[in-house]
């Protein structure tokens, strides 16, 4: 399989930087394999792009693209780590967490929070220009071994794309629209789900935030050795090219 | 060092759980080197209760809960050239801003004050009352970070912050070197 990738393989640079891409395959996706990491919430590995969240945006030929649903293109000159797209990124991560109620010192998910871990890496310190708006959200703890907390749900859907495409179930989906859309599960509540603890979906690299939560398992890890305590979000990916 | 003119500075708690007050003692031993650059004026650390003279740098723990912490954080901003927003309740409300929204509540300042005094189930408040005396400050209608209140120069993130980020920022800042967080710093929790 690599053998003909390579005969269709081009390069294009981000930051300068000569990258390899494939036909069909994604900006992110050559960022990935060539060690440059893209910021970038609401895409995972092994899940279907979406191309919501925007906070993979670069700018490749003057315009600005989700990197994470843009294909590559040969000779192509990306921008990633300028400035301007570190700013638009990080008021966006800010505006994530305006939407929903994000107390991260309450948090089971603290410390291995992909969103956190962004406003971390977007350095967002400064005194906010946005407006905290607070709003109501549910909290699902009827199933006796998974619990929603809504208030952290930044709408990313890898969870339904997760139980859709990996689990083959469905359990979770979009309802409404604009500023009101929400991710809901199939259901009168979770309990009444077909949703097991064991379901990728379920799983703790799924959702990035601390929406979907494993019973008796959080706080298991203390502080100083979580995911994010250890390095940046996106050293990993970046360390390939060291 | 000792050649610098001495820096005041300032501090108080808002709502906030004095966690960070505690956390500005994690300073440890360097505190010496600290008191070497600033003298402390309206704080509790000195039990001093109002501003002597005006200051460089006001630290505030917590956000507004009450009238009073607004009056403090006004006083404050006009005492003092910096304002510095130390730990997560300052900066965004924290812990006690979980009463701005309360599940499927209406009226959560009413529902949070119900179920503290009346309705929770070990509560035992023989006159059925939520406190009304006078001399209590009266609430607001909701937790407001600091920079909702007025304007703040820093903010030092962390719920509490550690030691080494409050005592990095401040000597820093009193040396005029401060050029934003190293980012392993940088924590909400
Ligand atoms: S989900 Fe992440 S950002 Fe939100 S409160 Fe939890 S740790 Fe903080
Ligand atoms: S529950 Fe988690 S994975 Fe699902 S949309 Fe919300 S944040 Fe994303
Ligand atoms: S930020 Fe944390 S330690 Fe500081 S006052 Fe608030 S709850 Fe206490
Ligand atoms: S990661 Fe590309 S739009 Fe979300």
């Amino acid at each position: 399989m690599s053998g003909t990738k390579k005969e269709t393989g081009f390069t294009f640079t981000i930051d300068g930087i000569e990258v390899t891409a494939y036909a069909g395959q994604t900006i992110m996706e050559a960022a990935d394999e060539a060690g440059v990491y893209i910021p970038r919430l609401c895409d995972h590995e092994g899940l279907r792009h979406q191309g919501s969240c925007r906070v993979c945006t670069v700018k490749a030929g003057g315009r600005s693209v989700a990197a994470c649903t843009q294909p590559a293109a040969p000779g192509q000159a990306v921008e990633n780590e300028t400035p301007h797209l570190t700013k638009m990124r990080r008021d966006l991560v800010e505006m994530l967490f305006h939407e929903g109620n994000h107390l991260c010192p309450i948090c089971e998910a603290s410390g291995n929070c992909e969103l956190q871990a962004m406003a971390y890496r977007l350095d967002m310190t400064e005194a906010t220009k946005f407006p905290y708006l607070e709003p109501c959200r549910a909290l699902d703890a009827s199933h006796p071994d998974i619990a929603l907390d809504t208030n952290r749900c930044i709408s990313c859907g890898r969870c339904i794309r997760a139980s859709q495409d990996v689990d083959g179930k469905g359990i979770f989906g979009y309802v409404g629209r604009g500023i009101h859309r929400r991710v809901a599960v199939n259901g009168e509540n979770l309990a009444d789900t077909d949703a097991e603890v064991t379901d990728h979906a379920i799983s703790a690299e799924v959702c990035p935030v601390g929406c979907i939560i494993r019973k008796r398992v959080g706080f298991a890890v203390p502080i100083g050795e979580r995911e994010f305590d250890k390095g940046l979000i996106g050293h990993d990916i970046e360390e390939k090219r060291k | 060092m000792s050649e610098l003119p001495k820096a005041r500075i300032a501090t108080a708690s808002l709502a906030g759980c004095f966690g960070c007050h505690m956390a500005i003692l994690d300073i440890d031993e360097r505190l010496i080197d600290l008191m070497k650059l600033v003298d402390v004026d309206r704080s509790p650390l000195t039990d001093k209760k109002r501003f002597t003279q005006r200051c460089d740098i006001g630290i505030i723990e917590g956000g507004c809960c009450n009238e009073e912490n607004v009056h403090v954080l006004h006083d404050f901003r006009r005492n003092c050239d910096v304002l510095i927003a130390l730990g997560q309740c300052a900066i965004m409300g924290g812990l006690p801003a979980m009463r701005n929204a309360i599940m499927h509540s209406d009226a959560p300042l009413r529902e949070c004050l119900d179920e503290a005094y009346i309705t929770g189930k070990y509560i035992r408040n023989t006159t059925h009352n939520v406190p009304n005396d006078p001399a209590l400050p009266l609430l607001l209608d909701e937790v407001y970070p600091c920079s909702q209140v007025v304007e703040i120069d820093y903010q030092i993130p962390g719920c509490a912050p550690t030691g080494d980020i409050i005592f990095d920022t401040l000597s820093k800042l009193l040396t005029g070197k401060f050029r934003g967080f190293e980012r392993d710093m940088i924590k909400f929790d």
